[in-house]
């Protein structure tokens, strides 16, 4: 005898949360399986040194969507809102930017920063649109499909003109040209470019990465915030409302394959043997994962099956923790600096110089760093009077020629904190603990393949009606009752509850476009 | 001084200097790089040999796939459209293998030759397709082509043939079944397979025995008709057995660029090849979703009236007013045989039902005078030619 399911959801990352919660709200029985101790994916608090918690993996919130928390009734309270970005500059003379306003720069930036961040966040609501629907099926003679196409064509042409020209042309462009050209202060341009590649492997000279800029923005246009308990209180807050919503989730359950007979998802087996039913499989696990592993090549088709082994998803995003036994001194920062968020990029160049050596396998010697003391703000993270510091550290190749062995990984580490100390001299003697955590940690971690922020690179051939690949947008997989709701899916990842609520809707609907 | 001959760029098979013994013609053709006679001597003697006494083909440029590793069988099950489990070690199955949307790429026949150790041949080349599906498979695909040489030995004396070149136990083989004899110290495999609907048997060996094997084999044959054929001989035999031909009478799913030039297992009256019982084999969804909705085209075997083959003809529904063609003919000849005139052909469905009466628009040509003719065909389920010595376990002696 096997439990019999309405659907069961395999992953509870903050998506896979989503998702089994508004099935359980339509009145589904629903079972949620994650392999991990603790829910939430990539978006957990968790120990990493005595006394010390940090966010383990995504340490920003700024893509929630009110959508999300409205249905959920989610009530998450933040520990800081509306964070600043400060990009330092090693003679303390930094650039500090918020919204549309920038200091540290001149007149001229200062006004063209105002007109950059009007158009950009013009274009990021239109992606937001698109971001809270499943995508239009192409080649569809669905009327609803082509609705939405013809709606979001629309959209675009609402912009007018001359603005959708722009748009258009801005789509596929590189965030590097566009920043030289309107912008003279280096540090400017180098926070701008690391915001526009963070959680990918493309450079500020990469073809798309004005996508990924507007993508960041798409969200909230781009406000960040810092939950109180780091971002596993989000995740806490939304096994809450799927509890409440009736879903049952257990933990420490990695599935082992997804069952398939004659076509069709009829449950999963975990590890360890057990079996559950179901009609209607949902996996929060990455595309490459689900297909490859879960369910097996076997079972699908074969230009599918070659279409999803070529996603493009080596994650490039290195996480250091550092359990700190005071705040380190960074020259031109006031105390309250420390709880906004900091940028080590001298200038556009070096963020496109740390990105060389990974297309060719190798660490950057000279990284680039999104850097958070999250402790400042929240002292449910460190003893009193420690504090802890998050950062993102760019770039760290998942396939790291010669893999990441110890001395790999110490050499990184290392080159990481003698980033820092280029800023925060006294960063060193601070150390009481520190975590590295490389692409190859977050895939065994989160079992995220290649331990990529998007589960798939966020690039024009692989977004909107062809992500994660085209003949499998909406969620739905080629095997009958086999859904995507993870960061794989449209619109990607981040922690925005997106996917999660698109692939629900699409489920409720009975596969037909909504 | 001599004369260099300058290389055509054309591979040659390991049994050229044998062939280029017998030929008297020098008409050759590619088939997919290699050399390939279109007929030696006289394509209807050479067709004559097969029905009558024993025919030898050179099939080396055929391609051939050797699979194996841990996933093989899982490999080819969700390859081909046919249930693999059932192909035991010893056996040889006949196969097609569609595209995502169940189109077919090609036919060929797939050897177990040992446990989980397969070969796969065809007329076409596949690596490509071969390669994608083995994503996600514990298996290798590796080409053999030129490393293993392969005749065709078809026709009533064949087993006599073989079994007078000291292969014992051959009587027991059954069709579709194969064997591993020990040949000039090293292995020969023989296959109770073909193409000409014949008793027959192909044969197979490392391409450095292959002179060794043909001088054999013809010496065991002297007294039993044994001769060398061409394409055009065989094409004759195998229209009549009713095979198809890619490129004849299919296109492979990967060469079409238009919608709807590509053919479906059923519309290719492959029906019995597709297992919707066994888990899965790519094509299945839509092949399923064909089944339930119908198939546009029908492969047709056609007896027709006359003694003019159709090449290239016409189908229609009646003799008169016939505005709209249903279909049109893929292969046709005239059997000597079977004394018919036959043919394959394709028909927009729900034409050519076994039994159905369609009509045919023959143009021939006389002195340079074209003339045209509708011929009464009748649509046939059989193959033309089956002789029961095709599958008579043992053989009989000739
Ligand atoms: C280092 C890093 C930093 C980031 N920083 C930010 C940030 O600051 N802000 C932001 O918004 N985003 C950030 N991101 C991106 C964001 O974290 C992810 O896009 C998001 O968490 C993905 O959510 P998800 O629910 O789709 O998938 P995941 O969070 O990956 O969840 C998938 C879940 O499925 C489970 N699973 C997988 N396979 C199985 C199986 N076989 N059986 C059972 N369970 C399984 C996993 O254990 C996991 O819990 C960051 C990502 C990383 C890796």
């Amino acid at each position: 005898m096997t439990d019999r399911y309405d659907a069961i959801v395999v992953g509870a990352g903050h998506n896979g949360l989503v998702c089994a919660s508004l099935l359980a709200k339509a009145g589904k029985s629903v079972l949620l399986l994650e392999a991990n101790k603790q829910v939430g994916g990539a978006a957990i608090t968790r120990p990493f040194a005595d006394g010390y918690s940090v966010s383990a993996g995504a340490h920003l919130l700024y893509q929630l969507q009110p959508e999300v928390q409205k249905e959920l009734k989610l009530n998450i309270k933040m520990a800081a809102d509306n964070l600043s970005t400060i990009v330092l500059s090693a003679n303390g003379r930094h650039v500090r930017y918020c919204g549309d306003e920038v200091s540290g720069v001149r007149q001229k930036d200062v006004d063209s920063f105002a007109e950059f961040h009007q158009r950009m966040t013009r274009y990021a609501d239109l992606l937001r649109t698109a971001f809270n629907k499943p995508p239009p099926r192409l080649g569809t003679t669905n009327k609803k499909d082509l609705l939405s196409l013809a709606r979001f064509g629309f959209d675009v042409r609402r912009l007018g003109k001359i603005e959708m020209r722009e748009f258009l042309r801005l789509i596929g462009m590189n965030i590097h040209d566009e920043l030289s050209e309107r912008f003279d202060n280096p540090l400017l341009k180098g926070g701008l470019s690391l915001d526009a590649v963070l959680g990918t492997h493309l450079g500020p000279r990469s073809p798309n990465t004005i996508m990924t800029y507007l993508y960041r923005l798409a969200g909230n246009r781009g406000r960040l915030a810092l939950p109180v308990g780091g971002m596993g209180s989000v995740s806490d807050a939304l096994a809450h409302a799927a509890r409440g919503a009736g879903v049952t989730i257990r933990t420490n359950m990695p599935v082992k394959r997804i069952i398939v007979e004659n076509g069709r998802a009829t449950g999963v087996e975990t590890e360890e043997g057990e079996r559950f039913s179901s009609l209607t499989i949902v996996s929060n696990a990455d595309p490459r994962r689900t297909i490859m592993k879960l369910v097996g090549a076997r079972h699908v088709e074969t230009r599918f099956t070659h279409r999803i082994n070529n996603i493009r998803m080596r994650g490039n995003a290195a996480k250091l923790h550092l359990a700190l036994d005071g705040l380190p001194t960074i020259d031109g920062l006031t105390r309250k600096d420390f709880g906004e968020r900091l940028l080590l990029a001298v200038d556009e160049n070096h963020v496109e110089r740390a990105f060389n050596p990974a297309k060719y396998g190798e660490s950057s010697p000279s990284p680039v760093v999104e850097m958070t003391f999250p402790s400042f703000r929240d002292e449910s993270l460190a003893p009193t009077g420690k504090h802890v510091m998050s950062a993102i550290v760019q770039y760290a190749p998942y396939d790291l020629k010669g893999g990441w062995t110890d001395t790999a990984r110490e050499e990184f580490r290392q080159a990481a904190i003698k980033a820092i100390a280029q800023y925060a001299p006294d960063i060193e003697q601070r150390i009481i603990a520190s975590e590295l955590l490389t692409p190859v940690d977050i895939e065994r971690e989160f079992h995220i393949s290649g331990g990529h922020w998007h589960h798939g690179e966020l690039t024009l051939d692989q977004f909107l009606f062809v992500r994660p690949v085209a003949g499998a947008a909406q969620y739905q997989m080629p095997l009958d009752g086999l859904y995507l709701c993870g960061a794989g899916t449209h619109p990607g990842g981040g922690v925005s509850g997106a996917a999660g609520r698109n692939a629900a809707r699409v489920i409720l609907s009975g596969g037909k476009p909504v | 001084m001599s004369i260099q001959e300058v290389p055509q760029g054309r591979l040659r098979s390991p049994f050229y200097s044998r062939l280029q013994a017998l030929d008297t013609l020098n008409t050759w053709h590619e088939w997919k790089g290699y050399s390939s006679a279109d007929a030696l001597y006289c394509a209807e003697t050479e067709y004559f040999a097969i029905r009558n006494a024993t025919g030898v083909f050179d099939l080396t440029p055929m391609t051939k796939y050797r699979i194996s590793g841990p996933d093989a069988l899982d490999y080819l099950d969700r390859l081909v459209t046919r249930d693999m489990q059932k192909i035991k070690p010893g056996r040889v199955a006949y196969a097609v293998w569609c595209d995502d949307q169940g189109q077919v790429i090609d036919d060929g026949t797939i050897f177990h030759l040992r446990e989980g150790e397969y070969r796969l041949c065809s007329q076409e080349r596949h690596f490509a397709w071969l390669t994608a599906a083995a994503i996600g498979f514990d298996v290798s695909v590796v080409v053999e082509t030129a490393e293993v040489a392969a005749l065709a030995v078809q026709g009533p004396t064949s087993f006599t043939v073989l079994s007078s070149m000291g292969l014992e136990g051959l009587a027991t083989l059954k069709p579709f079944g194969l064997r591993h004899f020990e040949f000039a110290g090293t292995e020969l495999m023989v296959s109770r397979t073909g193409y000409t609907g014949d008793l027959g048997y192909e044969v197979w060996i490392a391409a450095e025995k292959a002179e060794l094997l043909w001088d054999a084999l013809f010496a065991a044959g002297q007294l039993h008709g044994i001769r060398a054929i061409g394409t055009h001989a065989l094409d004759l035999a195998r229209i009549e057995a009713g095979y198809l031909a890619a490129f004849e009478d299919f296109l492979p799913a990967d060469t079409t660029v238009r919608t709807g030039r590509s053919r479906s297992p059923f519309e290719l009256g492959l029906d019995w090849l597709v297992d919707f019982k066994k888990p899965n084999f790519n094509g299945r969804k839509a092949l399923a979703e064909e089944k339930r909705n119908g198939s546009t085209w029908r492969l047709v075997k056609l007896d027709i009236e006359g003694n003019k083959p159709a090449h290239h003809a016409y189908i229609y529904a009646k003799e008169k007013r016939n505005k709209k063609e249903i279909g049109f003919i893929t292969s046709a000849a005239w059997s000597p045989v079977c004394k018919q005139n036959v043919a394959l052909g394709t028909v927009r469905m729900p034409h050519g039902k076994t039994g159905d009466t369609v009509w045919v628009e023959i143009f021939y040509q006389r002195e340079m005078h074209w003339t045209r003719v509708m011929a009464k065909a009748v649509v046939v389920d059989k193959p033309f030619w089956f002789p029961p010595r095709r599958s008579l376990t043992p053989p009989d002696p000739y």
